[in-house]
């Protein structure tokens, strides 16, 4: 049988966009397929030793707001300075306690089952960043490579 | 009842930590050995069904009560 395959791309470095490509990634491995995640510019955050990852409130009128703080402050609530750090631990706190994976433990999850992360060395250079910042076990590239890949591939995501 | 050589309970875990550590366990089952799984994820109940369909492993019983959802597979 010959396996299925799954590229993604991952460009955003926010704490809720970090949950699509882990998620589809792991479950995908766990179904059989083949899968391998791009990250490329913001993405790139989500291979970090130790991810800061937040989540903003501003711009972002789908977000719930605690008292309805977005419905009687619109816009001018949400960029409160530390408002940010404010919503991103009580988004942690909420995900811990609903039983929802964190992002390292997800990502483990992808190591674990082969998932191949490459790093897009364009995005790793441009933001002067260093393979020693990144995990261990992943792959420098660029978008040739991920073509290799995603032209034989079923699906592919850009997220 | 149905006979089982290995449990997983996956009570309170959310999509998609049940199937991940229920992938991860069958791993370790030989052909033919049948996996129990507890778990109170109500979405678990599509997911099951649709990770033993496109894995070939069966899906021999699955039920509900106060709460809480079991499921046995089979190992392909």
């Amino acid at each position: 049988m010959s396996e299925k395959k799954l590229a993604i791309i991952a460009t955003k470095g926010t704490l809720d966009w970090a949950y699509p490509p882990f998620i589809l990634a792991s479950t995908a491995a766990a179904l059989g397929y083949e899968t391998q995640i791009f990250f490329t510019f913001y993405g790139l955050q989500l291979l970090k030793k130790n991810p800061k990852l937040q989540v903003s409130p501003l711009g972002n009128p789908g977000m719930p707001m605690p008292m309805a703080m977005d419905k009687w402050f619109p816009v001018i609530g949400t960029a409160i300075p530390g408002m940010q750090s404010i919503m991103s631990s009580m988004m942690k706190a909420k995900m811990k306690k609903k039983g929802v994976a964190s992002v390292e433990e997800l990502r483990d999850l992808c190591v674990e089952a082969e998932v191949k992360l490459i790093a897009c060395q364009m995005t790793v250079d441009l933001f002067d960043m260093n393979s020693s910042d990144f995990i261990d076990g992943i792959d420098y590239a660029g978008a040739a490579t991920f073509f290799e890949f995603a032209g034989e591939s079923d699906i592919n995501l850009f997220v | 009842m149905t006979e089982f050589n290995s449990k997983l309970d996956a009570s309170g875990l959310n999509c998609p930590l049940p199937i991940l550590k229920a992938k991860k366990q069958l791993n370790g089952l030989g052909s033919g050995e049948v996996l129990y799984i507890v778990a109170t994820d109500s979405g678990s109940v599509k997911d099951f069904d649709a990770f033993c369909k496109q894995t070939g492993n069966s899906l021999l019983d699955t039920s509900e009560a106060d709460g809480k959802y079991h499921f046995y597979i089979k190992k392909s």
